[in-house]
């Protein structure tokens, strides 16, 4: 009997930890029994951590959302018993589960071996056919590699699209003595976590990719630009690296062959704008991470002045599939100008939120509704959020849009790096807008005065917006502005900055001349534009709102309606969420 | 002659992390990445002494040092509180949750307390958006938060400190 634990960031979080240590133990001390405790990175279902896998002769069973206690639960009787514990269980080889339409619809590829090895252990990739797209690319041309990529249709899964076969060619035909091949994993986004996952569930994968993508350009050396803040995926890779180093896939004659490869990880120190491949490089030299000028492009002129190449880490975990099963099979999938599936994190207001592998082309509805279960609110969903700060929101109506990187570029949204955060009635558009600005104004690197300057007038506007002091007029304003901030920055943070405020203007323009005509807010969710009451007809005088009050403003005696006292009161909701008889109204 | 003794065990970790220079401007972040780590943020004399050792401009290190937000050149509190502000935890409210941490504290996002206990600090995501909204104190995360779950864990640690004195 096998049992694992998945321990990524989020099953760490969720207390993972704590379930793997009882297991442990009550293992320990049954001497007897032939049970192997191991972990895994992500399974996906992030919105039952923590998880647990039982793999016996009956199949394999995943128990989720387990505490200690719940875990020793499931030791006494699956364990001890064999018998499977159905109530815990959220997915099963042999019984239908509540969520099993959250894979039914999806296709894995890049995340194939997440959830299924234990990640630090490179056997296990290896019985999951890692490195094998290796084995087969060193049999061929770095030409021919390269052509493999260009046929599978793969284009760059960072956010922008570009096909990788042509970047990988640009980079192969620039001459030089020394070339980089570079992996972005300075995951910024906000709410976006695929390429953690990746990179803790499957770190083999993304080497995989970077030592064939080193072979097909020519570079003998490679670097991934990882987020300090994911200290457990730098951990991994870490170990990684140094497995494929004493298996011989990394460092001289790689499978015999005349070609020689060296990787290193660097840690990021915290700059979205380093996102951006020339900021990238400049930030691996030492500098500020500020983009400059293309051209040259980096396939010219790249790290250290050298020929180089950025892919994106779930673009390179997609490379060793792709010399294994070949470019046909991959194009199999996908629609006709975007090959291929899509990560998804999948966020916000969703009842079953997680780590999400489509098929390109399959509709937003399907993702939401099928996989993700529709709104964890019970309250209709209003919009989905694609792409981060430099996406846009698409709204519900438009939810029947296949996800591709042209239809989704024809909402005003993009296909973005993989985050896909879903809103109800209850978010407000301008605040979500403001949100996003207030993200890139502090993050541009204030190279570019349109994006240094202009984000923070669209924010002192949107501020204004959101407290009930907009003026009209403002929304032009931000229109003039937008366009200008788009046109005249340098790169892609301030050239899309503005998509979130153009797109929630686009579906919601009447949430904007709410806050501004009316010094409403729609959503009831701008704190200066709402105010909370007690109804004293259904307020018991329980006392629990007065004494929850932050800021101690609601009076009142014992058996007797409440009041708040609204020259105090910030309006945090304390009251609302803790009313057990629904008199806390807000208006 | 004690004095001098301090001086030593002082920059003992800053000579071991410079040991590993190897002459590379690329190697800047990193140092200043395991000199944060050492010495909890950048102070100003081991900025000095990095820039006389190795031939970087002070300017050019306060530069880097300022441009990522990484690096601190002010001392933390001894319990780093970082709320994260991911777009799954804004719209699941994590403004709320902020406003009772300053509350409970007595101090503003990314503020320290005057006992140096405590700095709360704002980060633009943690990447477990499902647990939405999430806070991480002390590297530990607390996920499904309210208002209440992140005053207990304040009171929590508050409580810990008292009983250690």
């Amino acid at each position: 009997m096998k049992v694992i634990v998945g321990l990524g960031s989020c099953g760490i979080a969720a207390g993972g930890m704590k379930v793997y240590d009882k297991l442990y133990e009550l293992i320990e001390n049954h001497p007897k029994l032939d049970v192997s405790l191991t972990s895994t990175g992500c399974m996906g279902m992030c919105f039952a951590e923590p998880l647990v896998e039982i793999q016996d002769d009956h199949g394999s069973a995943v128990y989720g959302l387990l505490d200690e206690r719940s875990a020793a639960e499931v030791f006494r009787t699956h364990i001890l018993q064999g018998s499977p514990l159905e109530k815990y269980i959220v997915k099963s080889e042999t019984e239908q589960c509540a969520d099993d339409s959250f894979f039914d619809k999806q296709v894995r590829i890049v995340l194939a071996r997440c959830g299924a090895i234990n990640p630090e252990s490179i056997e296990d990739a290896l019985s999951m056919e890692a490195y094998e797209g290796l084995r087969k690319a060193l049999t061929k041309k770095p030409s021919e590699v390269v052509e493999e990529v260009l046929q599978s249709g793969l284009r760059g899964r960072g956010g922008a699209g570009f096909p990788t076969g042509l970047k990988w060619k640009f980079a192969m035909n620039s001459v030089a003595d020394q070339k980089y091949i570079i992996c972005n994993a300075d995951e910024g986004d906000p709410g976006a976590f695929m390429d953690r996952s990746v990179l803790e569930g499957d770190p083999h994968s993304v080497i995989e990719g970077m030592i064939i993508g080193g072979y097909a350009i020519g570079a003998s050396k490679g670097v991934i630009y990882a987020r300090a803040e994911y200290p457990i995926a730098i951990k991994r890779l870490e170990i990684a690296i140094q497995q494929a180093k004493e298996y011989g896939y990394l460092g001289q004659n790689i499978f015999g062959s005349d070609f020689s490869f060296e990787l290193s990880v660097m840690q990021g120190a915290g700059a979205f704008v380093c996102g951006e491949e020339t900021a990238l490089m400049a930030s691996v030299e030492g500098q500020r991470g500020m983009p400059r000028i293309r051209p040259p492009f980096p396939a010219e002129k790249g790290l250290f002045g050298k020929p180089s190449n950025i892919n994106n880490v779930e673009t390179l975990a997609n490379i060793g599939w792709i010399l294994r099963k070949g470019a046909k099979e991959f194009a199999k999938y996908g629609t006709e100008k975007s090959k291929g599936t899509k990560v998804f994190a999948l966020a916000g207001k969703i009842k079953r939120g997680g780590l999400v592998e489509v098929p390109i082309g399959m509709t937003i509805r399907e993702v939401i509704n099928e996989i993700g279960g529709g709104s964890s609110s019970g309250k209709p969903i209003k919009a989905v959020q694609l792409g981060g700060p430099s996406g846009g929101c698409i709204p519900a109506e438009l939810f029947d849009t296949a996800i591709d990187y042209d239809t989704l570029a024809a909402t005003g949204a993009i296909m973005g790096s993989g985050g896909m955060i879903v809103m109800d009635e209850e978010n407000c558009m301008v605040d979500i807008a403001r949100y996003f600005l207030d993200f890139t104004q502090k993050e541009s690197c204030g190279k570019c005065t349109f994006c240094r300057v202009g984000t923070k007038r669209m924010l002192e506007i949107l501020t204004r917006i959101t407290e009930g002091k907009g003026v009209q007029g403002d929304i032009e304003k931000l229109e003039v502005l937008a366009e200008q901030v788009r046109k005249n920055s340098l790169c892609g943070l301030g050239q899309t900055a503005p998509n979130p405020v153009l797109t929630t203007l686009r579906y919601y323009r009447h949430e904007y001349e709410a806050h501004i005509q009316e010094q409403k807010c729609p959503s009831l969710q701008c704190r200066s534009l709402i105010s909370y009451r007690i109804d004293p007809e259904l307020c018991t005088g329980c006392t629990i709102c007065a004494r929850n009050c932050p800021v101690h403003c609601i009076s009142g005696e014992v058996r007797k309606a409440h009041v708040i006292n609204q020259d105090i009161c910030t309006r945090c909701g304390t009251c609302k969420a803790v009313c057990r008889f629904g008199a806390v109204m807000v208006e | 002659m004690s004095m001098e003794v301090n001086h030593q065990e002082y920059y003992a970790p800053f000579e071991a992390i410079l040991a590993e220079y190897r002459g590379e401007p690329s190697q800047l972040i990193p140092l200043l990445q395991k000199l944060q780590g050492a010495y909890g943020y950048l102070p100003q004399d081991i900025i000095v002494r990095l820039s006389e050792r190795t031939g970087i401009k002070v300017p050019e290190i306060l530069g880097v040092a300022t441009f990522y937000s990484q690096f601190r050149l002010t001392p933390m509190g001894k319990h780093v509180i970082k709320l994260c502000h991911g777009t799954a935890c804004h719209v699941n409210g994590a403004d709320n949750i902020g406003a009772a941490l300053c509350d409970e504290l007595g101090i503003g996002l990314d503020e320290t307390t005057e006992d140096g206990l405590f700095t709360i600090e704002t980060v633009a995501c943690l990447g477990c958006c499902s647990l939405a909204p999430v806070m991480m104190v002390d590297g530990e995360v607390h996920g499904r938060l309210t208002q209440d779950k992140a005053r207990k864990v304040i009171r929590e640690i508050k409580k810990q400190e008292v009983s250690a004195q």
